[in-house]
C-alpha cells in the first residue's frame, strides 16, 4: 500500500478545496468500507484520502411528507435501518441496508458510500433507483442532481468529475399507497455479493390496481438497471401473479450478465425473473399493507 | 447416562488456555516480536506455469530500509529424500522448491523471491522492484486433462510409480497404486443388482482462521530460532533442518498458539525463507501471509475425479466393489491418494474388491492433507451408492447399512482386519435417535444420512510432569494443541494421578525443552500424547512408592496405589498431594516421564443424519437439521469431544454447499479470499446436534479413539441424499452450489 496524506474537514467549503486542489489524487472516505480495502489490495491508489463524514450536513438525516427524505452521504446503514418510521416508508433501502456486510460494516457503511462506489452489484442502488432518488452533488463549479439510474457509469465508475462529492441523497415522499422491497440472491446466508439483485417499487391506485412501478436490476450488467418496459408494462394493471410473471420475463431481457465465480449469465438471467417476481410480491403486500 | 468408573475423565472443567483465549492475550505468531525485528514480504508467480529466465533484485537491495533479498539461488541443493512428517511423507527436493521457486514456477502463487526490511510495507514496495522473466508454458489444472497423453508436463523427471514399477517416459502421474480382495469378476457375477456412477470433487482448503506466519532468527552461533504456527513443531525443525541442510540440533522450533490447521500447517512455506533472509539481514525476520497467499500458495486438498460401482444381492448383502479414483496431488507429487483408497470402501464388509488410485500432478498449489485427508472424496461417492442401492432394493438406507456394516473381524480392501470397532453402534444411536424419529414433512425438503471412517494413529508422543512443593503439576508435553488438548492430557493425569485437573499446568514445550512428539494430526494427540501422560503419571507413582517406604519405614512392595490415586503402606496412607508435599521437604524432586509409540490405529467411526429443504427456484439448500453420531471410545472431555464433531460437521457443510477453488481460463484462481471462496457462517448452519457413542478402545487405558477427523466425512454424502430425498436429483459432484443443483433439477425434470 502508498503512503498517503489524510484530511477530515469540517465544512463542505474545505472539503470541496481539498477535492479540487487534489483531482484524481484524492479519493474520499465516508465509512471507508470500501475504499480502505481497495487502498489496501491496491485496487485504488491516493495521495489524499478526504473524510467528510465530520462535516455536519452529510451526518444529517430528515424526513417530511412534502420534500421526502434528505440523506446525508455519510449516515451509516444501522441509522437506517434501526429508525422504524424510514424503514417502514422506504422498506427496499432497509432491505439493502440491512444485508450489507455485518453489523460491524453496517455500522459504518453509507449509502452515499455504497452509491459513489458503483459497484454493479451495490445493493442499496436498486433500492435507489426504483424510489426515484436523486443524489445532491456539490464541486468547484457549484451544485447539481443526479438520477440514481444515470449516476454510474461502469464497474466502480460514477459521474462525479474531480472536487465533486455527494453531500445528500434525496428520495420523493412515499404515501400509504406505496410499497418497495429488494433481495439479492446469494449461495450462503449473508456476508456475501449480490449474484443478481432487485428492488421494485409499486403505488397502488383507488381500485387496488397498480398506479405506478419501477422495478431495477443490480449485478447483471456493467452498472445497475431501471427496468424500463418491465415498470411500464405494469402500469394500470392488476397486481396478479401472471402480470408479475411477464414483468420478470421482460425484465430478464435487459439482463447482460457475465458468467464468473458467483454465477454463470444463464443461472443469473434465471434468478432476475425469480427476484423480480419476488420483490414485486413483496413490496405488493408491503403497499397494502 | 451409564455410570462411569472415572472421576475426572467424562467431566467438562474449563480449559486451563481458556482465560488467555477469551481475553485476547494468548500469544500466536504474528503478536510475537523481537528487537530489531524486520518484516517479511515474498514475491509470487502470477503465472501458473512458467520458467524461470531471470531475476533481477538489484532495484530492491537498492531500496533505503530493505535488509536482505532471497531468491530459489540462496536455497541448498536439496536432494530427492523422503521425509516422514507423521501424517505423510514429502520429498525433500520438492518441499524446498514449493518453499521458493529454482527454475520453474508451478502454480499461481508460488514463490519466486522474498524481501526483508524495516516495515512491511518498505518489503511490499521492494518486492514490486524485482524483475523477474518468465517463460511461460502451457499449465493444466483438470486432472483427467492432466493424465492425457499429450498434457503439458509438470516435471520432465517424473516416470509414474506404476504398482512399483517405474515408467519409461515422464508423465504427470506420480503414482498407480492398486489394492484387491477376493475375485471382484466373480463378485459381480453374483450380484443381483449393481449400480455404477462417475463423481468429481473440487478442490477445497482447510480455512484455518489464522494465516501462516513466521517469526525467525538465525544466530551468531549458526543456531535458528523459530516462532511459528505449526502442527508439528519437531517436523517443522525435521524439514527447516534439511531445506538449510544444518543439523536439526542447529533448529529450535517455539509453537506458538495456533489458530487451526486441518493437516495444512504440517509442512513448512516460510520457515526456511525467513531463516535465510535473517541470516542475511543478521536480523530477526518475520512473515505473515495474507489470506490470498494462503489460498494461492498453502493447503489446499485434492480435487478428484472417481467411477465407483458396487453390486449387492437382493437381500441387500454387499458382494462386490470396484472403484477407479484420481485426485490431484497439485504442483508435486505426493497427495493423499493413499488413504483415499484404502477408504472408499471402509465401513462396509464387501467379500470381493479392487480399487486403483492415481497421484496426479496439476498446476495448483501442492495438496496437503485435511481432517481425515482423502476420505471425504471417496464417501460422497460410496455413501450415494448405498443410497442408490438401496432405492432400488427396496430397502431403507440406515438398514442396508446396518446389513453390511463393519465389525470386529472384518478385512479392509488394503489388508487390515478390524478389531472392536463401533460402526454398528453409531448406525444403532442414528435408529434411536431424536433426529431419526421424529417425522420430516413440508414441500421440498428431504433426509439423508451417510457414515464415515478414519483411521487414526499413534506415533511418537513424550511427556513429562514435574511435582511442585503443595502436589501441582507442570505437565510439559509436545503435542501442540488446535483443539483443547492441554485440557485433554491435564484430566487423563489427574485421572491416574489421583487429583483434580486444575491442579495441572499443562504447557506445549518447544523442541529443545520436551522430548520427540510427533505431529498435532491423525485425530492422535488425545490418544498417544494422553498415553504419554498417563505413562508419565505412572512413572512418577512408582517413584513416590519407593520414597513412601523410606518415609514410612517399610518395603516397597507394602506400599499400594489404590484407584482413586492414595498410596497406602504400613498402617499410614496420603493421597497424592499430601504425600507429594510431605516427599518435598525429604529428598530429591519428584519428575515422572514417558514416551510412548504406540503403533495401533484407533479406528474412529461416525454416522451422520441431516435434514434439507431446497428451494426450488434456485437450486439453494438449507440444512434444517443436523446430528451427527460418533463413537469416541472414550470422552475424556465431552465438550471437546462434542465440539470436534460440530467443527468437523461445519466443515463437511462448506465442503458439501458452497467451497471450491474457481480458475479462470489462464488457470489462476479467481476467488482467493473469504468473500468468493464460500466457507459457511453463523447463518449456514443449524445447532449440530451430537450423540457421543463410547464403545471403548482396548489400546489405551481409557479406552480413548481419536475424534478430529470422522465428522468431516459424511457430510457430503448425507447432504447429497438429502438432496435426492427432496427433489429426485442425484448430485454427483462438488460443491452442490445453487447453480449446480438448480441447473440438475432442470436436467432431470
Amino acid at each position: 500500500m502508498k503512503d498517503f496524506q489524510y484530511a477530515a474537514p469540517t465544512t463542505i467549503q474545505a472539503a470541496t478545496s481539498l477535492l479540487t486542489e487534489h483531482g484524481s489524487g484524492a479519493r474520499i472516505l465516508a465509512g471507508g468500507t470500501d475504499i480502505i480495502v481497495q487502498l489496501r489490495e491496491g485496487l485504488r491508489e491516493a495521495d489524499i484520502v478526504v473524510d467528510i463524514k465530520k462535516i455536519p450536513e452529510l451526518r444529517e438525516c430528515q424526513y417530511s411528507d412534502e420534500s421526502g427524505l434528505c440523506l446525508g452521504a455519510a449516515v451509516t446503514c444501522c441509522e437506517i435501518y434501526e429508525d422504524a418510521d424510514l424503514a417502514g416508508r422506504y422498506g427496499a433501502l432497509a432491505d439493502s441496508t440491512h444485508i450489507i456486510g455485518g453489523w460491524q460494516i453496517q455500522s459504518r457503511a453509507s449509502v452515499g458510500g455504497n452509491l459513489c462506489n458503483a459497484s454493479p452489484a451495490a445493493d442499496t442502488i436498486p433500492a435507489l433507483i426504483v424510489l426515484n432518488a436523486e443524489a445532491q452533488v456539490t464541486g468547484p463549479n457549484g451544485q447539481r442532481t443526479i438520477a440514481a439510474d444515470a449516476f454510474c457509469t461502469g464497474p466502480g465508475i460514477n459521474s462525479l468529475v474531480d472536487g465533486e462529492f455527494v453531500v445528500a441523497i434525496q428520495i420523493p415522499p412515499q404515501s400509504a399507497s406505496m410499497g418497495s422491497a429488494y433481495q439479492r440472491f446469494i449461495p450462503r446466508n449473508e456476508m456475501d455479493i449480490a449474484v443478481v439483485g432487485v428492488g421494485s417499487w409499486i403505488e397502488l391506485d383507488a381500485d387496488g390496481n397498480i398506479a405506478n412501478a419501477r422495478i431495477s436490476l443490480g449485478a447483471v450488467a456493467a452498472t445497475p438497471l431501471f427496468a424500463v418496459e418491465a415498470s411500464q408494462f405494469l402500469v394500470g394493471k392488476e397486481p396478479s401473479d401472471d402480470n408479475f410473471a411477464e414483468a420478470a420475463e421482460l425484465a430478464k431481457q435487459i439482463a447482460t450478465p457475465i458468467t464468473d465465480m458467483r454465477g454463470t449469465a444463464h443461472y443469473r438471467t434465471h434468478l432476475v425473473g425469480v427476484l423480480v417476481k419476488r420483490t414485486l410480491t413483496t413490496a405488493l403486500a408491503r403497499a397494502q399493507a | 447416562m451409564a455410570t462411569t468408573p472415572y472421576r475426572v475423565i467424562g467431566t467438562r472443567p474449563v480449559r486451563h488456555d481458556g482465560a488467555d483465549k477469551v481475553t485476547g492475550k494468548a500469544v500466536y505468531t504474528a503478536d510475537f516480536k523481537l528487537p530489531g525485528l524486520q518484516a517479511g514480504f515474498v514475491l509470487r508467480s502470477p503465472h501458473p506455469h512458467a520458467k524461470i529466465v531471470s531475476i533481477d533484485t538489484s532495484a530492491a537491495e537498492a531500496t533505503a530500509g530493505v535488509s536482505a533479498v532471497v531468491t530459489g539461488a540462496d536455497f541448498p541443493n536439496v536432494q530427492d529424500k523422503i521425509a516422514q512428517l507423521g501424517e505423510g511423507s514429502v520429498n525433500l527436493a520438492h518441499l524446498s522448491a514449493n518453499c521458493m521457486a529454482k527454475d520453474k514456477v508451478l502454480y499461481k502463487g508460488h514463490a519466486v523471491a522474498a524481501v526483508s526490511a524495516t516495515n512491511a510495507h518498505i518489503a511490499e514496495e521492494a518486492a514490486a522492484k524485482i524483475v523477474v522473466e518468465y517463460e511461460m508454458l502451457p499449465s493444466v489444472t483438470d486432472i483427467m486433462e492432466a493424465m492425457a497423453d499429450d498434457a503439458p508436463l509438470l516435471h520432465a523427471d517424473l516416470f509414474t510409480d506404476d504398482l512399483g514399477q517405474k515408467a519409461d517416459t515422464a508423465s504427470n502421474v506420480a503414482v498407480h497404486m492398486h489394492f484387491e480382495k477376493g475375485d471382484v469378476a466373480a463378485g459381480f457375477e453374483q450380484a443381483d443388482v449393481v449400480v455404477e456412477a462417475e463423481f468429481k470433487t473440487a478442490t477445497v482448503h482447510q480455512g484455518y482462521i489464522e494465516p501462516h506466519a513466521i517469526v525467525a532468527d538465525y544466530n551468531e552461533d549458526g543456531r535458528v530460532r523459530l516462532w511459528t504456527a505449526t502442527q508439528g513443531s519437531f517436523t517443522c525443525r525435521q524439514q527447516t533442518a534439511e531445506i538449510l541442510q544444518i543439523g536439526v540440533g542447529d533448529v529450535l522450533v517455539t509453537p506458538c498458539e495456533i489458530g487451526g490447521g486441518f493437516g495444512g500447517k504440517i509442512a513448512v512455506y516460510l520457515e526456511p525463507t525467513a531463516a535465510i533472509l535473517s541470516k542475511k539481514a543478521g536480523r530477526p525476520v518475520s512473515i505473515l501471509m495474507t489470506r490470498t497467499d494462503v489460498f494461492e500458495a498453502t493447503g489446499p486438498t485434492p480435487a478428484s475425479f472417481m467411477r465407483v460401482k458396487v453390486g449387492a444381492k437382493n437381500d441387500g448383502t454387499l458382494i462386490a466393489g470396484e472403484a477407479w479414483i484420481a485426485y490431484d496431488a497439485g504442483a508435486f507429487p505426493g497427495g493423499v491418494i493413499g488413504p483415499g483408497c484404502m477408504c472408499v470402501f471402509s465401513c462396509y464388509d464387501i467379500e470381493h474388491a479392487v480399487v486403483d488410485g492415481y497421484d496426479v500432478c496439476v498446476n495448483k498449489p501442492h495438496t496437503k492433507a485435511y481432517r481425515a485427508p482423502g476420505a471425504t472424496q471417496v464417501a460422497f461417492a460410496m455413501e450415494q451408492l448405498m443410497d442408490e442401492l438401496a432405492e432400488q432394493l427396496d430397502i431403507c438406507p440406515l438398514e442396508i447399512r446396518m446389513k453390511n456394516a463393519v465389525k470386529e473381524g472384518s478385512r479392509r480392501v488394503d489388508g487390515p482386519v478390524y478389531p472392536q470397532i463401533g460402526y454398528v453402534e453409531c448406525l444403532e444411536a442414528l435408529r434411536d435417535s431424536d433426529h431419526w424419529n421424529s417425522p420430516l414433512t413440508g414441500d421440498n425438503r428431504g433426509r439423508g444420512i451417510a457414515g464415515g471412517f478414519w483411521f487414526g494413529c499413534g506415533l511418537k508422543s513424550s511427556a513429562a510432569c514435574s511435582v511442585n512443593s503443595d502436589g501441582t503439576i507442570n505437565l510439559l508435553e509436545g503435542s501442540t494443541d488446535i483443539g483443547g488438548s492441554r485440557a485433554s492430557l491435564a484430566m487423563q493425569l489427574a485421572e491416574t494421578l489421583g487429583i483434580e485437573s486444575s491442579d495441572i499446568n499443562p504447557m506445549v514445550g518447544d523442541t529443545d525443552s520436551v522430548g520427540y512428539t510427533d505431529v498435532t494430526g491423525g485425530s492422535r494427540v488425545t490418544f498417544a500424547t494422553g498415553l504419554a501422560a498417563y505413562e508419565a503419571g505412572r512413572d512418577l507413582q512408582s517413584q513416590m512408592k519407593v520414597r513412601a517406604a523410606e518415609l514410612w519405614e517399610c518395603e516397597t512392595n507394602d506400599v499400594s496405589i489404590a484407584d482413586d490415586g492414595t498410596f497406602s503402606g504400613n498402617g499410614k496412607t496420603a493421597g497424592f498431594k499430601d504425600l507429594a508435599t510431605q516427599l518435598f521437604s525429604s529428598g530429591e524432586a519428584l519428575v515422572g516421564r514417558a514416551t510412548v509409540a504406540p503403533e495401533c490405529p484407533t479406528n474412529g467411526f461416525a454416522a451422520h443424519i441431516v435434514d434439507v429443504e431446497v428451494d426450488p427456484d434456485t437450486g439453494k439448500v438449507t440444512i434444517l437439521r443436523y446430528t451427527a453420531i460418533q463413537d469416541a471410545g472414550t470422552a475424556i472431555h465431552p465438550s471437546y469431544v462434542e465440539g470436534q464433531m460440530q467443527g468437523g460437521a461445519v466443515q463437511g457443510i462448506g465442503w458439501a454447499l458452497n467451497e471450491e477453488y474457481f480458475f479462470n481460463d489462464d488457470d489462476q484462481m479467481t476467488n482467493a479470499s473469504f468473500l468468493d471462496y464460500r466457507m459457511p457462517t453463523m447463518l449456514d448452519v443449524p445447532m449440530i446436534d451430537t450423540i457421543i457413542v463410547e464403545t471403548g478402545n482396548a489400546d489405551h487405558p481409557y479406552g480413548v479413539r481419536g475424534v478430529g477427523e470422522p465428522p468431516i466425512i459424511p457430510p457430503p454424502p448425507a447432504i447429497g441424499n438429502a438432496i435426492y430425498n427432496a427433489t429426485q436429483t442425484r448430485m454427483r459432484e462438488l460443491p452442490m452450489s445453487p447453480p449446480k443443483v438448480w441447473q440438475a433439477m432442470q436436467s432431470s425434470d
